[in-house]
């Protein structure tokens, strides 16, 4: 156990070396870079290899290769960077190649506001590739929670066999906090183990909601791509083969949502107001119901740390029990649909900043008092 | 039945004569083929493909790899079809990001053999960037490019490598471009074996292909083919026999292109098959191998404190 002053970006570093990241592909975009440099500065001392390829399109393409080689691998982007990832990150929810995508959010559109905290790809997360698909989003609030998110998003990519994105942002990943490091062979790693031998190994198994993966060049040759394909891996358009993929593949994390919906509730009973949030908005979150309860209110506290699939269930209990629920984002309100659509006829307040500065406490108090 | 061809396929005369669906048990090297799974192939009767696949089976066979230890990586077209119909470990990936792909696995396992088969619109325009960097990077990649001059599964729009003039669905009055010499431009931007031939040439491509794989850095082959379907049609080229045959008729061999006077050389216009490039340098894993080495070790040495500088 050591107790550091780090950067968000370094804690995910360092997080992704303690899962078990043995292999980097990146490509330099602010307010991200940190990320890339320390991993080419240690991944190296733990036998594990960095590369910076020529573009972001590349970086998505090499960790998914660098995968199917059998290590565990990751990327780290920002805004335009994400968007050149997308078509890439969507072959590895449709191949079920698990990696995982840093996405340190900057003010957008286009080349936007790099130096800028934002919250504005929360929507491209989870829809910025074409096709339904599934996938998975954390959003850490801390120093302390980007590593331990990045360990919780190695874990649940290798486990689903999926790709998983951690959307943190500008604030939390400049930000530095003491954070205390655990001895990284005492940190738990989901490891993929295939039993079946390759003469009735099927990469794609519709019996059960997560076949097991086989790294290339240990003896399973077997056929991955990006078309629709059966139980082995081949092209296919036939329904009956398409149909139980099509279920499974989409329905794996709903089937496990107890294992992955992560959030912290602070309830205090009879409140009738609620402030939900994620990521650097959930420390002003934090900070006005701070305020609030020291006058004498009550108010409910949700944090989302898995912001897709959105936690609903969870959600929709916190609508039953309260008048309204306030969504403080640094967007023009992207999560607020989601709160939006559970919450009955609850009302739903918005708390917007699209300009590069953060939602202030007051703005939440203000709206909790309209 | 010409008796070298046969020897080359490791075929005896009378193996020759057996039924097509029978193949598969008669012969060792297409074994190597996943026989019952996904043939017939998706391409059209007469296309180069076939025979270019041929060869890089009997390239594989001839270096008596074991099929668990080769990765065959492609993109998206026709030819990134190929791999489907080969009992290797194979990676069908999206449009021009086969080296990216195969970048990532290669670093991942240095030992194994790691081919990308792409088209020239695959390899060149969407992939174009990918290629020159894993060319400059010399990674252990043999990149197999067939060249027929046009995007086939799309139903023939004109690609970069498409002759000034010829034209396409996308080019009714024929191509104001110039193409991309794929050669020349793998051997400007570092890669360590280049070498041209055609889907005619055959055994000349096996060859290739086995030196291709059998180098430790980046490799370019360049299949010259053909798409009568698209292509030859709109082109008035003739059928996939025609086609075939200029293939024969339109190139020669680099010795012979060597012999040229050099007003000769200027003035050819026919493709020039042989090995054009083989340059003795390090190999991007090998390299970065030795760096995770020494880093490893002084890390024994200096016991590991997370983080600290």
């Amino acid at each position: 156990m050591t107790i550091k002053l780090m950067q968000g970006n370094e804690a995910i570093a360092q997080g992704a070396i303690a899962a078990g990241c043995r292999f980097y592909a990146g490509y330099p975009i602010t307010p991200s870079t940190e990320v890339a440099e320390v991993m080419s500065r240690e991944l190296p001392k733990v036998g594990g290899k960095f590369i910076q390829m020529e573009d972001e399109i590349a970086s998505m393409a090499a960790i998914i290769g660098g995968r199917v080689g059998g290590l565990k691998s990751m990327t780290a982007t920002s805004g335009p960077g994400f968007s050149l990832m997308q078509e890439n990150l969507g072959y590895a929810a449709m191949a079920e190649i698990p990696c995982v995508i840093v996405n340190v959010q900057r003010l957008g559109p286009s080349t936007g506001q790099p130096t800028a905290a934002s919250q504005g790809d929360v929507m491209q997360a989870r829809w910025g590739t074409h096709g339904d698909h599934p996938i998975i989003a954390l959003s850490p609030i801390s120093v302390a929670q980007s590593f331990d998110l990045t360990v919780k998003a190695f874990n649940l990519s290798e486990k689903y066999r999926t790709p998983v994105i951690l959307l943190t942002d500008e604030i939390i990943g400049h930000m530095r906090e003491p954070i205390e490091l655990p001895d990284f062979n005492s940190v738990e790693k989901f490891e993929q183990v295939v039993t079946e031998s390759p003469e009735t190994y099927k990469p794609y198994s519709n019996n059960g909601d997560v076949p097991p993966m086989a790294a290339f060049g240990r003896g399973y040759r077997y056929h991955i791509t990006g078309l629709f394909h059966d139980e082995v891996g081949f092209p296919t358009q036939r329904l009956d083969e398409v149909e139980p993929w099509l279920e499974r593949v989409n329905g794996k994390f709903e089937r496990n949502a107890d294992d992955i919906l992560l959030y912290e509730t602070d309830y205090q009973p009879g409140a009738r107001t609620a402030v939900l949030s994620y990521g650097a908005s959930a420390r002003t979150a934090r900070h006005a119901v701070k305020q609030m309860r020291a006058r004498g209110e009550k108010v409910n506290l949700f944090t989302a740390l898995t912001i897709w699939p959105f936690p609903e269930t969870a959600v929709e209990a916190l609508a039953d029990s309260v008048e309204r629920i306030i969504v403080p984002e640094m967007n023009l309100g992207q999560l607020a649909l989601e709160v939006e659509r559970m919450a009955g006829r609850r009302k739903v307040v918005r708390v917007n900043r699209a300009n590069g500065e953060m939602v202030t406490p007051d703005m939440i108090i203000a709206a909790a008092e309209a | 039945m010409v008796d070298h061809i046969l020897e080359a396929h490791h075929l005896t005369k009378q193996e020759a004569q057996i039924p097509p669906e029978d193949w598969f048990e008669a012969n060792e090297t297409l074994q190597k083929l996943r026989k019952h799974k996904k043939f017939p192939t998706i391409w059209c009767s007469g296309c180069g493909l076939g025979v270019v696949m041929g060869a890089l089976i009997r390239a594989i066979d001839h270096l008596g790899l074991d099929n668990d230890q080769v990765a065959l990586v492609a993109g998206i077209g026709c030819t990134a079809r190929m791999p489907v119909y080969m009992d290797f470990n194979t990676l069908h990936t999206t449009h021009g990001r086969a080296l990216a792909f195969a970048t990532g696995l290669k670093i991942a396992r240095p030992d194994m053999k790691v081919i990308a088969i792409m088209g020239d619109g695959d390899a060149l325009a969407i992939g174009g960037n990918h290629f020159i960097h894993a060319a400059r990077r010399n990674i252990g990649i043999t990149a197999l490019v067939v060249n027929n001059s046009i995007y086939g599964m799309t139903g023939g729009q004109y690609s970069p490598t498409t002759p000034v003039g010829m034209r396409a669905t996308t080019a009714p009055y024929g191509n104001v471009e110039p193409p991309f010499p794929i050669c020349d431009l793998a051997m400007a931007a570092g890669a360590s074996y280049v070498a041209r031939s055609t889907a005619f040439h055959a055994l000349e491509l096996d060859k290739y292909l086995s030196e291709a794989i059998a180098n430790d850095g980046f490799s370019l082959v360049e299949a010259v083919s053909y798409c009568h379907t698209t292509y030859g049609r709109i082109n008035k080229l003739g059928t996939a026999a025609d086609m075939m045959r200029a293939l024969k008729d339109t190139s020669i061999p680099k010795a012979s292109y060597d012999k040229l006077s050099p007003e000769e050389q200027q003035a050819n216009t026919k493709i020039v098959r042989g090995v054009l490039q083989r340059k003795n340098r390090p190999e991007y894993t090998q390299i970065y191998n030795l760096l995770v080495e020494q880093q490893t070790q002084r890390e024994e040495i200096r016991p590991r404190n997370t983080g600290r500088r």
